[in-house]
């Protein structure tokens, strides 16, 4: 019948209004991008939003879209998905609208381990309200709100959302087409609550937060890939590699000596070894991949499995007898 | 008439009581309250007389009050927990402004409830509890037994303890356990005093108890040894008897007010054949409708206990664009946290019931005490022009109506919608007329599904609600969300007409709401008179008793009662302007009476108490007569 969908089957006809030049724009596209290859129909899709730049991310995708309040988008998320398991809920967040105003609702979201896909757009800066630190600025960030430099600690996405025991756990970056397309999909394809946090540039209030890891230039020197079963590698001329120093990791060139089968090889199975990856900061390389994915059972399959069970144990609910359950009498 | 299922005789035969049985005394109403320590089991011993007293075909209601500390510290006036029973062969409204009977497990409870008895009112009491370091902890410096305080009362010193010991005592429970039974002893005793028929008690301790047999054995001996207690010794020269009440006929349910809100969900979702989801965060006193509405699986009903106040009431929004019911339940508290939330659910225009079940306040306030101070909060506590219809349920058993009305209102305009209950109708009990699941008003659910010449906010042309169009709809796709939106497209718009356009609009929405609110009930003068006395909420059963008392004495007194109080009923300015003077009675310092001033220029009087405690019928008496007398 219908022929198959493309990328603009995606597209809304509204006008984005992202700043020339913003990272989200490349995420935008590799969702959409990607939306034709996952199979899902487009009317059993929806996109649920806080507040933030990244928030308006569901008036660009032509799918079902709830552009919701500061911080909230998981648990209203979570009551659409209880009720309708069927649909494709994706959460679009940031760093002030998941770390800050909302940070409750996506650590239960998280630990619950109900099927969304939530995506976090990091660009350590709050923008839309143009230019005070976030939970993710670093400690020295001179902002608006922080002439002297924020002495404030910031968190980590990552090692939050392990922190919650999430079974999906990854990042990507903005400009990193295949990689950020091939995150998604797997991210899409794990049943449960998926974190994904995209590491985005904010070109207006804090342009090169992550050059390190998105200039072509330097990044392979920074970046370090993470692909399950492989070993620890990056660099360049891929010469660099992870190693375990008795607990600590430590980056070592590879000859002299130092072979692959000398590097910590990744298993995306491993919460402690996620964790380690996950505190990795300059000067260790930034890991990009999937830091961790493990199967549970979701929250939504277990409340409907409960449902399910109460109507075959005692029947569908039958209105007239329950209003008479109890201390009953008649009078005549 | 009711038709008990055993009567006290039979019991007393029974047991084998045996020789002459002693004179009943018929009375046409008591009004007994139970109190004692928290742990002592007095909540359960009045409901269990509740339930005895409704059997018997008296009209009832109750008043539990109780301590907001799950233990307070044994023997302390923090610790005194009560419950209160109106029983009567008459129409009862209210639990009754001051006992006749008092039973007081020990000097704590004896202090704080004695003001309240009647004088020559029979005080029932543990002597047992008496002792020195419970007096100390009373406060009282003498023995309130022995110093001739109580002497205007007729007092029963009964050793509970040591009465419950020796007929439990084959059994072999640790004392603990044995003290336990102590609430069944007395609650037969008063079994026998006021002839009750027992079957209920028993039934409900071989199933409460079912696990544990020994225990199970132990409260039936005690409860028995109460009532054969009454019948065999010298103590009580007579029982009474309150006659069957003349009730309309049908099948009668005892009923809270929270047992009711959860079950008008229940049918509310039946009727509409889509699913309930409640979101919900435990908040006392509102807990109640989480715990019974998780037990209803079946039907289906999403619960689900949210990581917060916020999560609670944004779940419910989720369920909601998705095509279920969604409601959340709170008091105070929560009200105040979901506020942005509700805000987003009047701007997208999704169906959405909250159930305030009000507390007294500000802040963490008096948790378990009543109070009706949110009404303004309801109607204004959000920012921007977001109004909201809001309806209060008057006793208990108006809760199953109020909480059915408020979903097929949230439907039909597509708006949230505020159901204002209480702590007093929460916890409070009466008998209730169970409808016929048939007769119910119908509650049509028509989702959107035709994609030619949708659009998210086309209205309806008589009810001014945009298309219920839900996720999974082929063509349909469409974005709502917080920021303005343009009329019928609901784009994004920053419009300054369309704005203004829209806000009318939903205003306009709400208040047509009132086309079918039906014409005001007045009881009284229809025509009008001398005072009218508004009312809304629980204290609908003291202000009707009061009117009802000063009517015959002849005053020109008459009371109306509002269930919507957003839109107000269209006819009420008339209603109003048909009296000299209008009284506004609430448990607040006057919200609906400024309502009332502001939309109709009416010079109102208020009638107020913010005590955490429902008004005496007395109490409103004579508020009127002042006004009517000034």
């Amino acid at each position: 019948m219908a022929t198959a969908l493309t990328r603009k089957d995606f597209v809304s006809d509204q006008e984005v209004r992202w700043c020339p030049g913003c990272g989200d724009y490349a995420i935008l596209a590799q969702v959409q991008k990607i939306m034709p290859e996952l199979g899902v129909p487009r009317e059993n899709t929806v996109f649920i939003s806080g507040i933030g730049c990244s928030s308006r991310f569901p008036y660009y995708m032509n799918t079902y879209g709830f552009h919701t309040i500061h911080g909230r988008a998981p648990a209203i998320a979570t009551g659409l998905k209880l009720t309708r398991p069927e649909l494709d809920v994706w959460v679009v967040t940031g760093d002030g609208d998941g770390l800050s105003i909302g940070g409750n609702h996506l650590i239960h979201a998280l630990r619950r381990n109900i099927d969304l896909k939530i995506l976090l757009f990091n660009n350590r800066i709050y923008g839309l309200t143009k230019g005070q630190y976030s939970p993710t600025s670093e400690v020295g960030k001179v902002t608006k709100s922080t002439p002297a430099g924020s002495v404030d600690f910031p968190f980590n996405p990552i090692t939050v959302a392990l922190g919650t025991h999430a079974s999906f756990v990854a990042r990507s970056v903005d400009v990193e087409q295949k990689h950020l397309q091939d995150t998604l999909k797997r991210a899409h394809a794990h049943r449960g609550a998926s974190f994904v946090e995209i590491l985005q540039n904010c070109n207006i209030f804090n342009d090169g937060a992550f050059n390190d890891v998105s200039d072509k230039a330097i990044k392979a020197d920074h970046q370090l890939v993470l692909e399950h079963g492989k070993p620890l590698v990056f660099g360049k001329n891929r010469d660099k590699g992870i190693r375990m120093n008795g607990m600590r990791p430590e980056v070592v060139a590879l000859g002299n000596g130092v072979t692959e089968k000398d590097l910590v090889v990744h298993d995306e199975t491993n919460l402690s070894l996620a964790f380690m990856l996950g505190h990795f900061e300059p000067p260790m390389p930034t890991p990009v991949g999937v830091f961790y994915a493990a199967s549970r059972p979701t929250y939504d399959a277990a409340v409907n499995a409960q449902l399910a069970e109460a109507r075959k144990s005692q029947g569908p609910g039958e209105l007239r007898s329950l209003l008479r359950r109890g201390d009953t009498w008649n009078v005549k | 008439m009711a038709v008990p299922p055993e009567t006290a005789q039979q019991i007393a035969q029974g047991s084998g009581a045996s020789g002459r049985r002693k004179p009943v005394e018929t009375r046409p109403q008591f009004v007994i309250r139970f109190a004692g320590d928290s742990g002592d089991g007095m909540q359960l011993a009045g409901m269990q007389f509740t339930t005895e007293s409704a059997l018997a075909g008296n009209d009832i209601a109750t008043l539990p009050d109780f301590p907001a500390e799950i233990r307070a510290p044994a023997g302390t006036l923090a610790g005194v927990s009560g419950f209160q029973l109106n029983f009567s062969s008459q129409q009862v409204f209210t639990p009754g402004d001051e006992p006749s009977v008092l039973v007081a497990m020990n000097p704590a409870a004896l202090k704080v409830n004695l003001e309240d008895l009647k004088p020559n009112g029979v005080l029932i009491i543990d002597k047992e509890g008496f002792t020195d370091a419970n007096l100390k902890k009373a406060g009282y410096t003498s023995n309130p037994l022995t110093d001739h305080s109580l002497d205007k009362f007729q007092v029963f010193e009964i050793e509970v303890s040591k009465l419950t010991t020796s007929a439990v005592r084959e059994l072999g429970l640790n004392t603990r356990a044995v003290n336990r039974c102590r609430n069944f002893f007395v609650l037969g005793l008063l079994s026998w005093l006021f002839q009750r028929p027992t079957k209920s008690v028993t039934d409900y301790i071989e199933s409460r108890f079912k696990k544990t047999p020994d225990v199970m054995e132990a409260n039936l001996r005690a409860f028995r040894a109460g009532f054969n207690y009454g019948e065999t010794t010298e103590i009580f020269a007579s029982a009474y008897e309150v006659k069957p009440a003349e009730i309309a006929p049908g099948f009668y349910r005892n009923i809270t007010g929270n047992t009711a809100t959860a079950l008008g969900f229940v049918a509310a979702s039946v009727k509409s054949g889509r699913p309930l989801f409640l979101g919900s965060y435990p908040i006392t006193p509102a807990s109640d409708v989480l715990h019974e509405l998780s037990g209803f699986k079946n039907f289906p009903i999403y619960t689900f206990q949210a990581e917060d106040e916020i999560a609670g009431v944004a779940s419910a929004i989720g369920a909601a664009f998705g095509g279920s019911i969604g409601i959340t339940t709170t008091s105070g508290p929560g009200m105040n946290l979901k506020a942005e939330a509700i805000g987003l659910a009047v701007k997208v225009e999704l169906p959405l019931v909250i159930t305030d079940i009000q507390r007294a306040g500000p802040s963490t306030g008096m948790p378990t005490k009543p109070e009706q101070a949110d009404l303004l909060m309801a109607m204004y506590g959000r920012h921007g022009e977001s109004p909201i219809p809001i309806i209060a349920a008057s006793t208990p058993a108006d809760c199953f109506d109020c909480a059915y009305e408020a979903v097929r209102l949230a439907i039909k305009y597509m708006t949230p919608v505020i159901l204002l209950t209480d702590g007093h109708l929460a916890n409070g009990a009466e008998p209730w007329l169970v409808p016929d699941a048939d007769k119910l008003p119908e509650i049509k659910v028509e989702f959107r599904t035709d994609p030619n010449g949708f659009m998210p906010y086309l209205r309806d042309e008589e009810t001014l609600s945009r298309p219920w169009a839900i996720p999974g709809t082929p063509g349909l796709e469409h974005r709502i969300g917080g920021l303005s939106s343009e009329h019928l497209t609901g784009n994004v718009s920053y419009s300054p007409s369309n704005n203004e356009m829209m806000v009318r609009l939903r205003a306009r929405k709400i208040a047509g709401i009132a086309r079918e609110i039906p014409p005001i009930q007045v009881f009284g003068d229809a025509q009008g008179g001398d005072l009218l006395l508004v009312g809304w909420g629980s204290t609908y059963g003291t202000l009707r008793e009061a009117v009802t008392n000063l009517r015959a004495k002849g005053k020109s007194v008459s009371h109306v009662h509002l269930r919507y109080l957003n839109p107000l009923p269209s006819d009420f300015g008339d209603v109003l302007r048909r009296f000299k003077k209008v009284m506004v009675a609430e448990m607040n310092m006057g919200q609906l009476l400024k309502m009332i001033r502001a939309d109709y220029l009416i010079d109102a009087v208020g009638c107020n108490k913010i005590q955490g405690r429902p008004f005496k019928v007395s109490e409103v008496e004579s508020r009127i007569m002042r006004a009517l007398e000034g």
